[in-house]
């Protein structure tokens, strides 16, 4: 019988590829890559073109201090703002209306007004008000002006994830509560070990977020003479007039963005592993 | 009080230059909007399509407009738009161009709105279940006619939660531009301050006016949300 077969049907060899058809996708998808491709030679042939060893010694260095300074200001912030943002939440999710309504007037200002103007409230306010300060005993602190930022990004970070948490802790069913009372586990142990560590896992991704929009918003940073990242980039520009400098920051800018991104969703599969279905 | 005279109309005071400033703040938040959102919306269809080309082009503009600062953003485009168009022109005369801080910070927002906005529009089209474009082509209707008639009206009500988030974000923004020397409300309130020496009274007005700027568009987009999910509501 397979004698037959095979005496019937001869092997064929595969139908010839068809060339797919243009279209405006395709039109528009290998225009497009064109585009980038050309800017991404730009970018290169301006690199390359305007490769001065001087200037790259000395204003490479600054660019990396500069990123040390955005990077402590980023990590001290969100710390501080994480600090800050737990006693917020809980003032939030409270039933006694002045606490709930001073920490909602405190997250509406903080999140409803530009970055850069609160910056510009606390460093020159602060500068307005020696006097007082230094009745305070304080004025050691906010004489600098990276005591100022760091104080802005931390408040200002604490009223986003002050809202962070209580989204997440609001996920949590009121049950899982309620199951702790009736075992008689204490309302401060049943936060901690039952409610808290999954709000958590709830918050991770919007935490995420927020440290990126950090990283980015501490660009501003530059404004009031900090050389973070940004402001050693505008003073690499103002000496050299050469534009390379931003697309050097920017590079560097978006690398530590793709990277932060990348690991914390990492981060958040092997946290919620436990999760998958 | 005092301080109060300081905001009064005319040469006296600063009111006025405060109001031309939040004018120009709400002016250039409303003319980035329609530039991000077309421009979005182009992005996201571009993610949307089977053509790989397309895809990972769309993919490097929002990785790229997502990641940068809007500070840089807004650099690159001023400094960078100033000498590659100088460049430009100097292939044919050698007349001097001064790029515009209004259309400079306009492009920058509208790239980093679109970048965001493409992302809002993507998850919406999600919320679009593929069998209604399946029964579109089935009634004879065309991929443009399914695209105008059945998606797009569905993706205004499943995206505008997160388009009013990014409105929010936008006015916010805009205060950029007061560094690139755009009288908007931040520059008006810096040049306020740089002649009165009254810090903390003038950030606080410019802040309260963000604040209230803010509070008048979530209630408005409140409305609109509202309106466009009357279909939603459920009849007791």
């Amino acid at each position: 019988m397979s004698d037959t077969a095979a005496r019937y049907i001869e092997a064929q060899s595969p139908p010839p590829e068809t060339m797919r058809k243009w279209n405006v996708a395709r039109f528009a998808g290998w225009g497009f890559c064109t585009v980038w491709i050309l800017l991404v030679c730009g970018l290169l042939w301006s690199l390359y073109n305007s490769f001065d060893p001087e200037i790259l010694t000395r204003y490479l260095p600054k660019l990396f201090e500069g990123l040390v300074v955005t990077t402590q200001l980023v990590v001290f912030a969100i710390v501080f703002g994480g600090l800050l943002a737990i006693p917020l939440a809980l003032a939030r999710m409270s039933s006694n209306s002045i606490l709930n309504g001073l920490s909602f007037c405190y997250v509406y200002f903080f999140r409803g007004t530009p970055l850069l103007g609160q910056m510009f409230l606390i460093y020159y306010g602060a500068g307005a008000m020696v006097e007082h300060l230094e009745a305070a005993g304080v004025w050691w602190f906010f004489r600098e002006a990276y005591n100022c930022v760091l104080l802005t990004f931390t408040l200002n970070t604490a009223a986003y994830q002050a809202e962070i948490y209580k989204t997440a802790i609001e996920s949590i069913p009121r049950g899982q509560r309620e199951a702790a009372e009736t075992l008689g586990l204490k309302p401060g142990i049943t936060f901690w070990k039952i409610i808290f560590p999954q709000a958590m896992i709830t918050a991770l991704r919007p935490l995420g977020n927020e440290i990126i929009l950090m990283v980015k918003g501490s660009a501003v940073a530059s404004v009031v003479t900090v050389f973070d990242l940004m402001g050693a980039t505008k003073l690499a520009f103002s000496r050299t007039y050469d534009f390379n400098v931003y697309l050097w920051a920017a590079i560097i800018y978006l690398s530590i963005v793709e990277t932060l991104r990348r690991g914390w969703v990492r981060i958040e599969t092997r946290l919620t592993r436990h999760l998958v279905r | 009080m005092d301080l109060i005279s300081q905001l009064a109309w005319g040469a006296t005071g600063w009111g006025d230059e405060l109001a031309y400033g939040t004018l120009l703040t709400i002016q250039l938040a409303l003319a980035t909007l329609p530039f991000g959102l077309a421009l979005g919306l182009l992005i996201a269809l571009a993610q949307r399509s089977n053509e790989k080309s397309l895809v990972s082009a769309a993919n490097i503009y929002t990785t790229i407009f997502r990641g940068l600062p809007e500070l840089l953003t807004l650099f690159i485009v001023y400094y960078g738009g100033q000498i590659a168009l100088q460049k430009l022109i100097n292939l044919f005369t050698d007349t001097y161009v001064e790029v515009n801080a209004f259309v400079a910070g306009m492009i920058a927002l509208g790239l980093v709105f679109s970048a965001f906005s493409s992302e809002v529009f993507a998850s919406a089209f999600k919320g679009i279940p593929a069998g209604q474009g399946e029964a579109a082509q089935a009634l004879g209707m065309t991929r443009w006619q399914a695209l105008r008639l059945v998606t797009l009206p569905q993706l205004v009500r499943l995206s505008i939660g997160g388009l009013s988030n990014l409105w929010l974000i936008l006015l916010k923004e805009t205060s950029l531009v007061s560094i690139i020397a755009l009288n908007d409300l931040l520059r008006n309130t810096n040049l306020a301050v740089g002649s009165t020496k009254q810090p903390l009274f003038f950030y606080s007005v410019a802040l309260l006016i963000y604040l209230a700027l803010s509070l008048i568009s979530s209630r408005g987009l409140g409305a609109i949300e509202a309106y466009a999910k009357r279909g939603e509501k459920r009849v007791a």
